[in-house]
């Protein structure tokens, strides 16, 4: 039995934001509000990377950022998926020749998937988490 | 590099061994100090913007921030216009003020939101970003977008708003008149939040101007600057409305001048609307090239003004874009605000501000005597919270 | 104070000391000077004429590095903005920062991206660069060109 079975329900996401010019951000947590509402599916937005199936990542990566996103992808539990948000998460976007710009993820740690858009809508964010929760 | 602006992100989570965006350092319940370290969002736009052509830097600084989404575009354009001597068609100049100014609607409400969140009102916060949608619907009806608009380019606007389009707008307005007039009333009536946010983080009129704060922050601090009453651009000198200011500087005053911005807004809105009935005509100019020198450029965004400085020398890229953003002068305020109040209300004062939330959300308290890391953003949100209730539990009332 | 002053006022103050002055009347005026001056120029505007400080831009040229102090006269629609020009080697300047409280960070970025020292400010770290940025490579000087 493919062992990412356990999180086909109710998968519990974190979000982190590198570098990002936070549009990503707030249409994620549109995903929260009573529009979308996203938590009718049981997918919660939690408070660590310790407690997480799955993590949103947006932003270009900065460079001061890199150590913490390399930190929070160890910190959290196998089985664990990465879904990059948005433009700058999936290429780097506009940033993608900044001097300051290290990323985009998928340098820094292993992506499942791509979202992009710029930003993406919150119906796009809702698609692409479903796709990759039936792709499992 | 610019910070950006907002992002409200219910996860805090606890790193240890990170320079974190707001140390403060505390002896007991009181905060002594406050540091803050910032460059996590530095993208080094300024670099990028000089290997643009003008037309395409308006959509690199268009994502500096999100919220703030048009009000980099306008100061960009109000740059480069000032440079080369442009004068934007009138049609031009009602649609650059509607849409800058449902930006700002849209901007306080979200920080609304987020404030309920920080005292503890999650049911405030959940109403308040409900009503926030219809505005994102009419930007997507008009711009074709939710956020994001380009809208603008140098000599005036990309598109234009329909005739037909526009009694949806002016219902959307009537709407967002009537839910915002019943949050203001909820907020100002409440004994709770009068408890809670006032007599807090007050900065006073001396230091307002000694650190050069913006926006809300420095009108609340009784210091009367707003970008479209002291420069005027765009339609904001065709029309009529009032710069809202306070007086008494604290977390009150701030949140009072924002809802009151938003009738402003509305206001605004309304009259170019109709204007937008009589004046017809192109909605840019046709800008062929741009002539060596310098411009300057500035805005009124949400949080304040901010700033464009352009030169060119004749090509058609930039040789110079320096950017400066409102939150840039009103971070630095914490160090007047943030000292001597208690930790339960750090977060509340840091949010007041309006300043990037993915880096309230790193933030640490540190032991005076021990030199020891104690607290982190979730602790002093889980304080903040327990200090409303304490406050409802006094007046005898159950939390919202 | 009609609008005619302010102008006029900074005119006398300064004298001899400007070294050029282009203005695009009536909204924009950019005044050079020599940086042993911008101390007690920027007193004079700040804290005498009440202006209220905007920001500081860090331009590098082929000639020098110029730094630009913003100064906005916000009833009046004028920003006026006092530059000096700092040679390559030796770029550096007295820092207003004890002066305006407002001019502290830009100071520390202008210093850390273009390589300027401003002499006498009270907090001269990093502000925006990781702390494993290489010391001497200025992002904002022509030299460095973008990732490829």
């Amino acid at each position: 039995m493919n062992k990412l079975w356990a999180l086909k329900k109710s998968i519990w996401v974190y979000h982190v934001s590198s570098g990002s010019c936070n549009n990503c951000d707030i249409e994620i947590l549109d995903c929260l509000t009573p529009k979308f509402d996203l938590e009718r599916f049981g997918i919660l937005l939690v408070g660590s990377a310790r407690h997480a199936d799955v993590i949103l990542a947006t932003g270009a990566v900065t460079r001061k950022a890199l150590p913490r996103i390399k930190r929070v992808y160890e910190q959290m539990p196998q089985p664990k998926l990465v879904i990059a948000v948005g433009g700058c998460a999936c290429s780097g976007g506009i940033f993608k020749n900044g001097y300051n710009i290290v990323g985009p993820y998928d340098k820094i740690i292993p992506v499942t998937a791509y979202i992009p858009g710029c930003p993406p809508k919150p119906e796009a964010i809702i698609d692409g988490v479903v796709k990759v929760i039936n792709s499992l | 590099m610019n910070r950006k602006t907002i992002i409200p992100i219910g996860p805090y989570h606890p790193l240890q061994e990170e320079p974190e965006f707001f140390e403060l350092e505390v002896e007991g319940e009181k905060v002594i100090d406050i540091n803050v370290h910032i460059g996590y969002n530095h993208r080094s736009i300024e670099k990028i913007a000089e290997s643009k052509t003008f037309d395409q830097m308006v959509f690199l600084v268009e994502r500096i921030c999100g919220i703030c989404s048009t009000s980099h575009p306008i100061a960009n354009c109000n740059a480069v216009e000032d440079l080369a001597g442009i004068e934007i068609p009138e049609r031009a100049k009602y649609i650059r003020s509607i849409v800058g100014e449902l930006e700002r609607i849209h901007s306080h409400l979200l920080w609304a939101g987020l404030a309920g969140h920080f005292i503890g009102y999650n049911t405030l916060w959940m109403w308040i970003w409900k009503y926030r949608e219809p505005i994102l619907e009419i930007f997507e009806a008009i711009t074709g977008n939710r956020n994001h608009y380009a809208m603008m380019i140098p000599g005036g606007v990309r598109r234009d708003i329909k005739e037909e389009d526009i009694p949806f707008l002016l219902k959307g307005m009537d709407e967002a008149e009537r839910k915002i007039e019943m949050v203001t009333k909820a907020a100002l009536d409440d004994p709770v939040l009068a408890a809670r946010l006032k007599g807090i983080g007050v900065l006073s009129r001396e230091d307002a101007i000694n650190y050069c704060a913006l926006g809300p922050v420095a009108r609340a601090s009784g210091v009367a600057i707003d970008v479209r009453k002291d420069d005027p651009y765009a339609a904001y000198d065709l029309v009529d409305w009032q710069v809202i200011t306070r007086e008494e500087g604290d977390v009150f005053a701030k949140t009072v001048v924002r809802l009151l911005e938003c009738f402003e807004s509305i206001k605004i809105i309304r009259q170019c609307l109709k204007m937008l009935r009589t004046v017809k005509g192109e909605i840019a100019a046709k800008v062929k090239e741009i002539p060596p020198g310098e411009g300057i450029g500035h805005h009124e965004a949400p949080r304040g003004e901010v700033f464009h400085y352009v030169r060119s020398d004749g090509s058609n890229r930039p040789v110079r874009l320096k950017v400066r953003a409102p939150t840039y002068e009103n971070l630095p305020t914490c160090k007047a605000t943030v000292p001597g109040e208690s930790i339960a209300d750090a977060t509340l004062i840091l949010a007041a501000i309006d300043p990037c939330y993915c880096c309230t959300e790193r933030i640490v308290t540190i032991n005076k005597r021990t030199g020891q890391r104690e607290l982190n953003g979730q602790d002093l949100l889980r304080l903040s919270r327990k200090k409303t209730e304490k406050i409802c539990k006094n007046i005898g009332r159950r939390n919202v | 104070m009609a609008k005619q002053d302010i102008i006029k006022e900074i005119k006398e103050k300064l004298g001899k000391k400007i070294v050029k002055w282009e203005e695009k009347p009536p909204k924009r005026y950019y005044i050079t000077i020599a940086r042993d001056d911008i101390l007690e120029a920027a007193n004079f505007v700040f804290k005498k004429q009440k202006a209220r400080f905007i920001t500081e831009s860090g331009v590098d040229t082929p000639l020098s590095i110029e730094i630009l102090y913003h100064f906005s006269f916000d009833g009046l629609s004028k920003i006026v903005t006092l530059k000096v020009l700092l040679p390559k080697d030796g770029c550096e300047v007295e820092s207003i920062a004890s002066l305006i409280p407002g001019a502290s960070w830009i100071e520390r970025e202008v210093a850390e991206l273009l390589g300027v020292k401003f002499l006498n400010h009270p907090d001269p770290r990093r502000l925006l660069l990781a702390e494993d940025w290489p010391e001497g490579e200025f992002p904002l000087r022509q030299k460095i060109r973008e990732n490829q």
